[in-house]
């Protein structure tokens, strides 16, 4: 993997976009506000040409219903293309690892961008329609993937992707990380599930049999004894060897495991019923054992299926990564897939663009940025000559790059290695109920073994009975699912909230508070330049607005936007001098704006105070600008990284709850500590940390308890990897998102809390669940001790304790309403 | 009541037969994706009279 991703939710809304222009005219296609004044006579608006384009193209192949099906176009939906040419997508490497040749044609999976509603299924299946050779198109919405299958004769893959970019969802080959496997062993998950479900259906119908009177015909009796035998023996050894498996499992690596006191519970009944059966004598639990095998089938189904919409979420937020890098070949540029490039190959990186390799800037002046990379927030400027790094972004201008590594060689890509070689090394997290269960084990064979000595002496007929009756009540089927289900309703509600575990085990290792270590730079911060002082006369605001209107550096991109002017100015010439400033000419007069030299060179005079006041910037580590106008010095602006709105209650509230915050930033060391003051009690505030150094702090900090990292960049991903749970947030890059654990859809500190506390909830509907099964197995155990306990009693307390813990967990609020943020503010 | 020995294995053997049924459907991938399908069959019976009404509706209020 050569460039990052730029994470952005599939279908997120852009509510900032539609305020920007309220009252305008609607656009027809994607039903976001007209930015211009639209021309009355022409219906209808659209808001971009990318709009209008698509809107066309669905009319031209007679799809017009999609607009009617849709409903009311709220511009919510990202529905617009990128009008790229998708070359790479004929590249011989690139149809290598995504087109499948297949006996009739050739077919390709793609995920889109932009899928919100029913008449983007509609609309998206009918690709066949715009582009002709495309026999079928299948989309999977859960998935946000398209399959493709068509006549690689007739049409090219990249003319299937243009036909979707034209529609106005954008095409993102999914990786060649198909989850075949993963499929496969939840289609057999699901297989042994159904199975499980029709056996004990048919098993309680016998039993309701035996009990209803069937059993004192001892020929009715046999058939329905010998049915259910046969029938609940297939449920324990194909659907049950789940649980048989993960206990043997348990014993080989002596570890406590939920599985183990289940196959207990599931043998001792199976196998006391088989020798009842056989012998015509005593009861039998087939219908208990089966229920039970079926309700915790379903736990575990639940449970894997909301881990696996994470993961899906993940490999979404991979895929829309940019793969393709433009070589230039002669006179022209063509897009190739990124792993393609060799040394010595050049390509050119656009401004706003991610770099796609590592090299050396052969022209063009730029300032990059490189926060993912080294956490350093501000950019620096890069000339020809200047090495420059797959993963950062070039801020301001087109440069062209002479290739030193391309895909996994390059330092992104070998960082991205030793996090996924890290990510494999990890302990897993022993959960609570496993650890429940090692103890409850223990306590069970101990009191069934009582329960048997004591009956030798009272009674020694009925002895063996009631010490496997126990262990068949015990056997903790409302504990077995109390967990899975906890965990999969919290995930479906964390999801809808925006938030993704990898996992139910980091809800719980989340719960416990620890030290929260945060990265500075897009986690607490903006992750972008804005104003943080302005000293000077405010008259001359209008002329620096004009001079950095369409500057696309960092900082003229910042004062252009945080400076207000009641009247607007054009500048008739502007120059940018790259490293130095910006010299431009505004209503005649000489509008200068940059560095101390480029100022004074241009004759600037006047007392010294900018350059007292320049300096004092600067030891706050904020990058300062003077600005002159007509040669006199009137203002020096100067930025910094501001923190995001929510950070500062968002730690109060962390802090309120037990957790203690750090602070390990790559950035420069008087960055950090201007911050330190505002964000309260820190642990730690670290600046100029290095990813080794994050590591080693990382990893002191484990041996006092629970450590949670929160990053957003690669150089966060090594520490995120040593913590015991790692969180990403929005907009990371790939590597922090591998190390993850839980993943955000939403930028800043907010979501972080949102997750602590929901966690913190989801821990307690655990606990709960647990503390109500383990209440009805002391109770089941007490009866069977005193020998009060008969098949029937069992069947019925069974479904009972179920009940309760799957209603306790399935209601339980934990990731929505009330909102966290609102309740603790 | 002796009509359960026939029954009762005849029983057995037609839940043995949705057993499979479930089994082949499985195998075939119908259990994969649950969420589409749903969502499909709303669309499928928008012909093209409903295109027609469509790019009206769109033409007088976009």
């Amino acid at each position: 993997m050569t460039a990052s991703a730029t994470v952005s939710a599939p279908r997120e809304s852009s509510p900032e976009l539609r305020g920007a222009f309220g009252g305008a005219a609607a656009c027809a296609h994607c039903g976001l506000p007209v930015p211009d004044e639209p021309d009355l006579g022409q219906e209808p608006h659209f808001c971009c040409s990318a709009c209008g384009l698509a809107y066309s193209v669905i009319h031209e192949a007679g799809l017009g219903a999609y607009y009617l099906h849709r409903g009311q176009a709220d511009g919510s939906a990202k529905t617009r293309g990128t009008g790229r040419s998708y070359a790479e997508y004929d590249d011989p490497a690139f149809a290598a690892r995504h087109v499948e040749t297949t006996p009739n044609g050739a077919r390709i999976e793609l995920f889109l961008e932009g899928l919100h509603c029913t008449a983007c299924v509609w609309l998206v299946e009918r690709l066949g329609r715009v582009v002709p050779g495309v026999e079928s198109a299948r989309l999977d919405l859960g998935r946000s993937a398209l399959d493709v299958r068509f006549d690689p004769k007739r049409v090219t893959p990249s003319a299937v992707a243009r036909g979707l970019d034209g529609l106005g969802y954008p095409p993102h080959p999914s990786g060649a990380a198909r989850r075949e496997g993963e499929e496969r062993g939840e289609r057999r998950l699901w297989l042994r599930l159904g199975v499980a479900g029709a056996l004990a259906g048919n098993v309680m119908l016998m039993a309701l049999a035996l009990y209803s009177g069937a059993a004192r015909d001892p020929a009715y009796a046999g058939m329905f004894r010998w049915g259910s035998f046969l029938l609940s023996s297939v449920s324990v050894f194909y659907s049950g060897s789940v649980f048989l498996r993960g206990a043997v499992a348990a014993l080989r690596t002596r570890t406590p495991h939920m599985d183990l006191p289940v196959s207990i519970g599931i043998l001792a009944g199976f196998t006391r019923s088989a020798w009842n059966t056989v012998f015509s004598r005593g009861e039998i639990y087939f219908d208990s054992i089966s229920v039970l095998i079926f309700l915790l089938l379903v736990g575990r189904w639940l449970q894997l299926r909301h881990q696996r919409g994470a993961a899906r979420t993940l490999d979404l937020i991979a895929a829309l990564a940019p793969r393709a890098a433009r070589r230039v070949d002669g006179e022209s540029l063509v897009e190739v897939p990124a792993e393609t490039l060799a040394a010595g190959d050049v390509v050119e990186v656009g401004a706003d663009e991610r770099v796609p390799v590592d090299g050396v800037i052969l022209s063009g002046r730029t300032s990059v940025d490189s926060s993912w990379l080294t956490g350093e927030s501000l950019p620096e400027e890069r000339a020809p000559g200047d090495r420059v790094y797959a993963g950062t972004h070039n801020t301001s201008r087109a440069i062209r790059i002479r290739v030193e590594v391309a895909g996994s060689e390059t330092r992104l890509g070998r960082l991205m290695q030793s996090v996924e070689a890290a990510q494999s090394r990890r302990a897993p997290i022993v959960r609570l109920a496993d650890r429940v269960a090692g103890r409850f084990v223990v306590g069970v064979l101990v009191s069934s073994a009582l329960t048997f000595v004591v009956w030798c002496f009272l009674d020694s007929s009925r002895a063996l009975d009631n010490a496997v009756a126990l262990l068949v009540v015990t056997c903790p089927c409302a504990l077995g699912m109390a967990t899975p289900l906890a965990v999969s309703a919290a995930l479906r509600r964390a999801a809808r909230a925006g938030i993704f575990f990898k996992g139910g085990e980091f809800l719980e290792a989340l719960a416990r508070p620890g030290i929260i270590a945060f990265d500075k730079t897009g986690t607490l911060t903006e992750g972008r330049l804005g104003l943080a002082s302005f000293m000077g006369e405010s008259s001359i605001v209008p002329l620096l607005r004009a001079a950095e209107g369409r500057s696309p550096h960092p900082i003229g991109r910042a004062l252009h936007a945080a400076l207000t002017a009641t009247a607007e100015l054009r500048a008739d010439e502007v120059e940018e001098l790259p490293g130095a400033g910006v010299i431009a000419r505004v209503a005649g007069r000489d509008v200068r704006v940059g560095s101390a030299e480029h100022v004074h060179d241009a004759g600037a005079n006047g007392s010294a105070w900018w350059r007292t006041e320049l300096t004092r910037q600067a030891s706050l580590g904020r990058p300062a600008v003077a600005c002159s106008v007509d040669g006199n010095v009137r203002a020096v602006a100067a930025f910094n990284d501001p923190l995001r709105g929510d950070a500062v209650r968002s730690l109060d509230a962390l802090r309120a709850l037990g957790y203690r915050v750090a602070l390990l930033s790559g950035d420069h060391e008087l960055v950090v500590k201007s911050l330190e003051p505002e964000l309260g009690e820190l642990v730690t505030a670290q600046g100029g940390m290095s990813p080794e150094d994050k590591l080693a702090w990382v990893e002191a900090a484990r041996a006092e308890g629970p450590v949670v990292v929160v990053g957003d960049g690669v150089n966060d991903a090594a520490a995120m990897s040593a913590a015991n749970v790692a969180i990403a947030v929005h907009g990371g890059a790939e590597a922090s998102l591998v190390a993850a654990d839980v993943f955000t859809t939403e930028p800043g500190v907010g979501k972080v809390l949102e997750a602590v506390v929901g966690a913190r909830r989801a821990l307690g509907v655990i606990r709960r669940g647990i503390g109500f099964s383990l209440a009805y197995n002391l109770i089941g155990a007490v009866l069977c001790m005193g020998g009060w306990i008969s098949p029937l009693v069992a069947a019925v307390m069974m479904p009972l304790s179920s009940l309760t813990v799957v209603t306790q967990a399935l209601r339980a609020r934990t990731f929505d309403a009330p909102k966290p943020r609102k309740a603790l503010a | 009541m002796t009509v359960l020995f026939i029954v009762f294995p005849l029983a057995v053997l037609l839940s043995g037969l949705a057993a499979l049924a479930f089994i082949w459907a499985t195998g075939r991938g119908q259990f994969d994706d649950l969420d589409t399908p749903a969502v499909r069959l709303l669309c499928d019976d928008l012909s093209e009279g409903c295109t027609k009404t469509a790019s009206q509706r769109n033409g007088e209020k976009p």
